[in-house]
């Protein structure tokens, strides 16, 4: 019988293969469930809560009267969001400027990210290294870098003022001009990457085939060039237009006080005004129309992850 | 005509990369303005750097940075390594759309939305069992660590994904268990693309400034919250000098990292080369 008998380590090894697979995919599939799904269910929850004086600030949903549970819903904070036109502008507001400085970026990457790819060798990577430099450096700082220049005593306004171009300094900085500048010089980067990445696996020849065959250039392109990376074009545009309808850095230090984006409104209801049910609300409604976009971004990862291997 | 259009490629190249760079040199140079004044250049002096280093505040504020970026980044790095090997390796399982949904979305997830998300389910939960007691450093860990594993993960993937997979097949067929093939041959092969992944991690943990505001307590101040507090109220030449010492920091890391990389790879070409001759 002794025989029979397995060692610590025999039994550790059998009880790996028969549980190692589950053990690898449940440790970050455990992590990520309750520590980015769970906390939205809770946002949810707590955007049927009505604020109250209390730690923490908001009533419970749940209660027990008579041997029963009781749920009081309250979605007033729903019909708040609607009633108050504040809340209708600043969402509007964030869709249109995170759509604006998408295609900024878009027009701005574009041309960089095929001039990379297009590139020889050594030229190459260093231009690609100068693209992923800025992403890496922070993020903060790089807004930050905007305030000096466009500032009512910024450079632009010292420069121009020296030159005596201008008399009074220019109003920039608490514009949302100064919003666009700010999304589309942080997220840039973001759209090179994708778009870089597309265009340099293009086939070459099918465009040299083409204007052998007396293709106009700007046909080639239209017709060629521009289908082709489009995987590119969407990866790189949700990249940045999902996190910059939800921005709140740039237009609270590069924005004025009229910059009204949702994010900055989620952020002062909970920091200034410490009603967490509206913030709550506010994210929800944040979410719902970014789901679709979140979906459909998800959707190019998987599908370009089949196509590499 | 192609000469045309390369002259629009060059050029739009110089004014992208001048938008990219102008910004940061003017911080850059402007850390070395002796005056007050950020606009007018008075003469060279470093002494906004000591000053800098006799904050006490944002000296503090810095090793709370630094001991949250290293301790998430590794976290991270445990939690995303086996998410990128289950998402290239483990083929179809029940719930892999939602595990994939689960690492996509922290990428692009608005940060206001995330930070009051896990604020709120860390309330909830010091409701319910007690744990966490209160918020600081380790509530911050957590946030990081979530969103950065889902970083590592991308990258751990796409690294694997690009990667030959004969050699671990073949370990397969000559009976290695599973874990034994992880850590002989599939680790050793994905380190560049781990340490990219930790380095990743760290400078993202190191900047966060929306999500840690959410989920900090009184005690745990971190860098960019100090930062922020400071730059809101105009442009300050102590923060001029701090940009430049992250900036110069993160340059010196990230040529560094990318010259190892590139060397191992020279080495592991080079091998596999004479392997075939």
């Amino acid at each position: 019988m002794s025989g029979d008998k397995l060692t610590l380590k025999q039994k550790f090894d059998r009880w790996m293969i028969k549980h190692g697979r589950v053990l690898v995919i449940g440790l970050p599939y455990f992590w990520l469930f309750l520590f980015f799904l769970v906390p939205f269910l809770i946002v949810l929850k707590i955007s049927f809560a009505t604020a109250e004086y209390a730690q923490p600030p908001y009533s419970a949903l749940f209660s027990w009267i008579d041997e029963g549970i009781t749920i009081t819903l309250n979605f007033g904070n729903y019909l708040f969001l609607l009633s108050d036109s504040l809340y209708a502008t600043a969402y509007l507001n964030s869709i249109r400027i995170a759509a604006i400085s998408t295609i900024i970026t878009l027009l701005i990457g574009y041309p960089m990210a095929y001039g990379i790819a297009r590139a020889s060798g050594t030229v190459r990577s260093v231009l690609l290294m100068l693209v992923i430099l800025p992403f890496w450096t922070s993020f903060l700082i790089r807004v930050y870098a905007w305030i000096g220049i466009l500032d009512r005593e910024g450079l632009i306004n010292a420069f121009l003022l020296w030159t005596g171009i201008i008399t009074e300094p220019l109003i920039m900085r608490q514009t949302e001009g100064a919003v666009y500048i700010g999304i589309v010089y942080t997220y840039l980067p973001f759209m090179i990457l994708p778009l870089y990445s597309t265009l340099e696996k293009m086939d070459v020849s099918l465009i040299e085939a083409a204007l052998d065959l007396g293709c106009k250039p700007w046909k080639a392109f239209l017709k060629i060039t521009l289908p082709l990376s489009m995987p590119g074009i969407l990866a790189g545009s949700l990249l940045v237009f999902i996190p910059a309808v939800g921005e709140f850095v740039i237009p609270e230090l590069l924005g004025g006080p009229n910059t009204l984006m949702i994010g900055r409104t989620l952020w002062n209801e909970f920091f200034a005004n410490r009603d967490w049910p509206i913030a709550s609300s506010v994210a929800i409604a944040m979410l719902v129309f970014l789901v679709v976009p979140i979906m459909w971004f998800q959707h190019i990862q998987s599908k370009q992850e089949e196509g590499q291997s | 005509m192609s000469g045309k259009r390369s002259t629009f490629l060059i050029s739009a190249l110089v004014f992208g990369f001048a938008f990219l760079y102008v910004p940061i040199l003017l911080v850059m140079i402007y850390s070395f303005n002796e005056g007050k004044l950020v606009t007018v250049w008075t003469g060279f002096s470093t002494k906004w750097y000591v000053s800098l280093f006799s904050n006490d505040g944002m000296i503090d504020a810095a090793w709370n940075s630094l001991r949250i970026g290293v301790m998430s980044a590794t976290l991270a790095l445990a939690l995303g390594t086996p998410a990128g090997l289950v998402m290239s390796r483990f083929g179809r399982f029940k719930g892999r759309t939602l595990f994939s949904g689960m690492i996509a979305a922290p990428l692009v997830m608005p940060e206001v939305i995330t930070g009051l998300s896990l604020l709120l389910l860390f309330v909830t939960l010091e409701q319910m069992i007690g744990w966490p007691a209160g918020r600081g450093i380790s509530t911050i860990t957590i946030a990081h660590t979530t969103f950065c594993a889902a970083y590592v993960a991308v990258v751990v993937q796409s690294r694997l994904s690009g990667m030959d997979t004969s050699v671990e097949e073949a370990a397969m067929d000559l009976g290695a268990k599973p874990a034994k093939i992880f850590f002989v041959i599939t680790l050793p092969m994905i380190l560049p693309a781990l340490l990219a992944g930790w380095l990743l991690s760290f400078t993202l943990s190191l900047d966060d400034l929306v999500i840690a505001s959410f989920v900090a307590g009184p005690g745990s101040t971190t860098l960019p919250m100090k930062v922020f507090s400071s730059v809101r109220l105009g442009v300050s030449p102590e923060i001029n000098a701090l940009a430049t010492l992250i900036i110069l920091a993160v340059s010196a890391m990230i040529l560094l990292s990318s010259l190892l990389i590139l060397r191992s790879e020279r080495n592991r070409s080079r091998a596999s080369a004479q392997a075939e001759s």
